[in-house]
């Protein structure tokens, strides 16, 4: 999952509603040009992985909308070296029977494309919001129960039908997108909110329960959710579990391994496991729970969630900085720890490249007078407003007198309290306007961290690729990323595709990354995008110890096959 | 031309981004608790007045820009703002928490202001967002007998004490043009305020602040108008509910609608 990645519900609510004409004319025509931008992708030699192609904007349709559906935007034929898994089933008619009766006939629990007509109604299960991956799947089963999700499962099991269990298919790394024709477990009907508990905070909910609906049900008690990322409107909070989304909150509220209580899923085979605990502590046995988290589907699906909500702080401060050096944001985030500690909930780090796309693309104002080579922005959530106030402003005094900060502002109302933060959130979509996007999202150790952002852009430029003209391929080389998780985004703006880029790129920032003991992966996951990178950041020993857990779980393969190891 | 010397009234209200919620007992909306901030309209008012002395813009200069607010004194905040953005000086017309003042008695608390201040040009937001009246300016205008230019959104300076303001009206926009001393009211198109910087935000810790009472201006706090009840508008009423996107179409689908 990406951090308040910025995918409005009414982006999905366009895809999701193609057979408005209205809705069908955008989605078309959004897909022809990502259509024709994938197509070029794969002219070039088949590359393909993290080049992600933008969201255009929706025009008006033209000729080339017939030719939307292009053979050459399928996974499939992007990435010629994945082959079905011949042990695989075809989907008949019985099946799809079995499934109706199942389920019953309500037109929204299954979505069939098996017996009928209905690739506009699947087109939106069968690719991710990026348009990176597309899938062939012919069936979506949208269970309401566990015990739905248990038989839709056994069934599967017992007659080898692949699975992709689906939440709001936010992703970015073809997690919950179908390769082949596996079949769509959508949790989406799952959303209720099961229970809450007003003294002790814990929530209990089904999988399928948007993050932003759950985190306004606690706003309205008083509490908060402890996860926090750009797609929260779509979102939901099985998915966020099975991809251990990270996001803006966790330098606060820690990772979902610490947060969720409890979790029911569904293994392969029907069985229900029940560990939905509401305590916080149990130190009973395996703690088996934590497998779930992260484990992107590949062993079981989550149907249930019990997580610990801290209570919604009062007073919340929003204040950015102009620096000049990487240095001095270390500098000037070690003062934040010592100076607000316990009221500090973001530290967010932005290069002048990102803001000035930003700038570019959507034309607002600057917050500061004139260009630093980085930014900080800091969020402080507190219960007392005075206290924090005090607190931040002798703060504010100290980076500036010791010349730590250059140059600042603080937000004096809650408009402009949002407006900076969409000089952070606005990143991923304003890069996503400008073309062809290539996304590493690492963990590196903090003192290293912004230097992967210059020795690619030297690579980059030594290679001839970077530039202003229109004759270079690549438009910016850029970093930010939660500072306060050591998590750093990379990204690399494109004009158009080049397959030299990725030569360059690949296996270079991996290999960088192995050296100095990161991540490869931070918080998006391994999904499809990542699946044979992960020898450089785990050792054969670790693979080889989540290959016998994923043989244990799901000995047949049929989870989300394809992906992850 | 005469230097200008700006008052620039603020109001504290609710936050802007804020859903106000009707009280319990339904006389006014809650406002414990709340987030504040100032009036939008005022920061235009204050920005322009910033950019006028920048831009030197008023052939006379700018001598003061002063900011005037009547509040608890949580109202101290909105004239730091105010300070932060680039006024000079500020005066607090302290207030009891729940002591409304109608736009009449605060015309006529900038009236007394404006002639202990020396002020000859007086720039205010066209409305405050709580309570919406569109009075103050103009109310002030009459009780100084100055001429006034409403919702601006461009204001230029001429020779011999002229100002010409352009304000947007239906159907296109009208200039019109007056002599100094006057009154203009702030449009939202008029400019985009600023984001007071931090440097800016600690010297305006150090700027005079002046605390006043209504009586030091002559005025009692006396109201003419009684709020009878509070209300919420009615919730609307509800049609159908499908369960989602799917359960929508194939309804459609159903109606024959699609």
């Amino acid at each position: 999952m990406t951090c308040r990645q910025p995918l409005t519900p009414v982006l999905r609510q366009l895809t999701r509603t193609t057979s408005f004409e209205l809705g069908r004319q955008s989605s078309r025509s959004q897909a022809s040009s990502l259509a024709r931008t994938a197509a070029k992708a794969s002219a070039a030699s088949g590359s393909r992985r993290c080049f992600s192609s933008s969201q255009p904007r929706p025009l008006k349709a033209t000729a080339s909308v017939r030719q939307a559906q292009s053979k050459d935007d399928f996974t499939s034929t992007k990435y010629p070296e994945i082959k079905r898994d011949e042990r695989f089933a075809s989907l008949t008619p019985d099946h799809v029977a079995y499934f109706r009766r199942l389920l019953g006939g309500n037109g929204s629990a299954l979505i069939d494309g098996v017996t009928g007509e209905a690739a506009d109604d699947l087109a939106p299960f069968n690719s991710d919001w990026m348009r990176k991956y597309r899938g062939h799947c012919q069936l979506v089963l949208k269970p309401s129960s566990t015990e739905e999700v248990s038989k839709i499962l056994k069934y599967c099991n017992d007659n080898l039908l692949a699975v992709v269990p689906q939440g709001g298919n936010t992703g970015l790394v073809g997690g919950s997108v179908p390769v082949f024709d596996e079949i769509v477990l959508s949790l989406g009907r799952m959303n209720q909110i099961l229970e809450f508990d007003e003294v002790s905070g814990t929530l209990v909910a089904g999988a399928g329960v948007i993050l932003e609906v759950a985190d306004q049900y606690l706003a309205e008690r008083g509490y908060i959710f402890p996860l926090d990322l750009g797609a929260k409107g779509s979102c939901q909070l099985g998915g966020n579990l099975a991809t251990n989304a990270g996001g803006l909150r966790l330098l606060r509220y820690g990772s979902l391994h610490g947060t969720v209580l409890g979790v029911e899923a569904v293994l392969p085979d029907g069985t229900v496991v029940d560990d939905l605990s509401r305590l916080r502590k149990n130190n009973t046995g395996y703690d088996l729970k934590q497998l779930f988290i992260g484990a992107e589907g590949t062993i079981g699906v989550i149907t249930k969630v019990s997580i610990q909500c801290p209570q919604r702080p009062a007073a919340q401060n929003v204040a950015l900085f102009g620096l000049a050096s990487y240095e001095n944001c270390q500098r000037a985030f070690r003062e934040a720890k010592s100076q607000l500690s316990e009221i500090l909930s973001a530290f967010e780090l932005m290069d002048e490249g990102s803001q000035a796309l930003v700038h570019q693309v959507t034309g607002s104002k600057r917050p500061l007078e004139s260009p630093y080579p980085f930014y900080c922005l800091i969020e402080t959530s507190g219960s007392n407003v005075d206290h924090d106030s005090e607190k931040l402003q002798n703060f504010l005094e100290s980076v500036m007198e010791q010349g730590i900060v250059a140059d600042g502002t603080l937000a004096q109302d809650e408009t402009q309290l949002r407006s900076l933060w969409s000089w952070r959130e606005g990143i991923t979509e304003a890069l996503g306007h400008l073309g062809g996007v290539y996304k590493y999202d690492v963990s590196i150790p903090l003192s290293q961290m912004y230097q992967l952002v210059e020795d690619t852009r030297a690579r980059v430029a030594e290679a001839g690729l970077l530039g202003d003209g229109e004759e270079h391929p690549v438009r910016a080389v850029v970093g930010y990323g939660h500072m306060g998780d050591s998590n750093l985004h990379l990204n690399i703006s494109t004009r158009r595709f080049d397959a030299r880029v990725e030569q360059v790129l690949e296996p270079f920032i991996y290999e960088w990354i192995a050296e100095r003991q990161g991540s490869i992966s931070a918080e998006h996951g391994l999904g499809l995008a990542k699946k044979k990178y992960i020898g450089y950041s785990r050792n054969p020993t670790m693979v080889g110890l989540m290959k016998q857990i994923k043989r244990l779980y799901d000995p047949k393969g049929i989870m989300n096959p394809y992906k992850y190891i | 031309m005469s230097a200008l010397r700006i008052l620039v009234p603020v109001k504290r209200v609710i936050d802007y981004a804020v859903k106000p919620r009707v009280n319990k007992a339904q006389t006014g909306v809650e406002t414990a608790g709340v987030k504040h901030s100032m009036n939008p309209f005022d920061e235009l008012s204050v920005e322009e007045s910033v950019r006028i002395r920048e831009k030197k813009s008023a052939p006379g200069g700018v001598e003061d820009i002063c900011v005037i607010s009547a509040g608890p004194t949580k109202a101290q905040d909105v004239l730091r703002t105010a300070m932060a953005m680039g006024a000079d000086r500020a005066i607090h017309v302290e207030t009891k928490p729940d002591d409304d003042l109608e736009p009449l008695t605060v015309a006529k608390l900038l009236k007394a202001a404006a002639e202990q201040q020396k002020s000859n040009l007086v720039i205010l937001g066209k409305q405050s967002i709580d309570d919406d009246a569109n009075q103050t300016g103009q109310m002030l205008a009459g009780l100084l007998g100055w001429p006034q230019a409403t919702q601006a959104s461009k204001v230029e300076f001429g020779e011999g004490d002229i100002v010409s303001v352009t304000r947007e009206v239906d159907g296109g926009v009208e200039t019109v043009r007056a002599k100094l001393p006057m009154i203009i009211t702030t449009d939202l198109r008029l400019n985009e305020p600023r984001y007071a910087s931090l440097p800016n935000i600690m010297k305006a810790k150090k700027k005079p602040l002046e605390k006043k009472t209504l009586a030091d201006f002559g005025i009692t706090g006396e109201k003419r108008l009684k709020v009878l009840k509070v209300m919420e508008p009615p919730p609307r009423q509800g049609g159908g509910k499908v369960e989602d996107v799917d359960g929508l179409i194939s309804k459609l689908k159903e109606l024959g609608a699609i």
